[in-house]
């Protein structure tokens, strides 16, 4: 792409990763959580691709790298339902211990960082499984692309 | 002949079990259910997140979000193999 494209990509993406990473970790308080955030981080990577171009983003983001991050995501997510198993699956064990532990007060409020039991660590889950799995798709579209074009671009 | 009649009956049974949901339905306007009178007055003292969507997703219903986690995954893997073994790779 252009060298416009480049810049402004790069002024930008900065901001569409620290935007996906605080709709993950503010997913219990605010709108948001794990699929949104990870479909904007996602969409920060595919930015990247497309600024950038194929061959100069793959020398940096690999697919195993992806993959790996996808399948810890995917762990995470069914270690921590499968950890309040004592009373049912998918327990919110973590509420009232010091982990995330706090309960809000009922009613609106601004909220604390710190409650949610397993809610804020299944949102970071899911949202590390939504971003590497939509980033892996995008990776194997633009690597199907830049071999068609013949290695340009 | 006999299969005109079983056509019928079936139709007519299932006209009756159709008129019987509609009668019993709640009337226009009305909530169906207390589920959502309970889950907004109770999300926060339960599940502790103040963004009771969320809590509705990953607490109330989290084995929902696992159904779509792996929706997901099989989307994810179908893509990747379909892509990479039209590329000319062994598609093992």
């Amino acid at each position: 792409m252009s060298k416009i494209v480049r810049t402004i990509a790069q002024a930008v993406m900065p901001f569409v990763f620290l935007f996906g990473i605080y709709l993950i970790i503010h997913g219990h308080l605010s709108p948001g959580g794990g699929f949104q955030g990870g479909a904007v981080v996602a969409s920060g990577i595919a930015l990247l691709f497309v600024s950038f171009g194929f061959k100069y983003v793959s020398t940096f983001l690999r697919e195993d790298t992806l993959s790996a991050i996808e399948s810890s995501g995917a762990l995470l997510f069914i270690g921590l339902a499968f950890a309040g198993i004592a009373t049912t699956f998918f327990a919110n064990f973590l509420l009232g211990s010091p982990v995330f532990g706090s309960i809000p007060v009922t009613g609106p409020g601004v909220g604390d960082i710190w409650s949610g039991g397993t809610i804020p660590l299944m949102n970071i889950g899911v949202g590390m499984k939504v971003s590497a799995g939509l980033s892996a798709i995008i990776f194997s579209m633009m690597l199907i692309a830049s071999k068609k074009r013949g290695g340009e671009q | 002949m006999l299969r005109r009649i079983a056509i019928v009956l079936s139709l007519s049974i299932l006209a009756v079990m159709l008129v019987a949901v509609i009668v019993s339905l709640p009337p226009f306007g009305e909530p169906p259910s207390q589920m959502d009178d309970y889950i907004i007055r109770n999300a926060q003292p339960e599940t502790g997140a103040n963004n009771v969507v969320s809590a509705v997703l990953f607490d109330y219903r989290g084995l929902d979000t696992l159904g779509e986690a792996t929706v997901l995954f099989a989307a994810a893997t179908a893509v990747v193999m379909l892509l990479h073994s039209r590329n000319g790779e062994a598609g093992d």
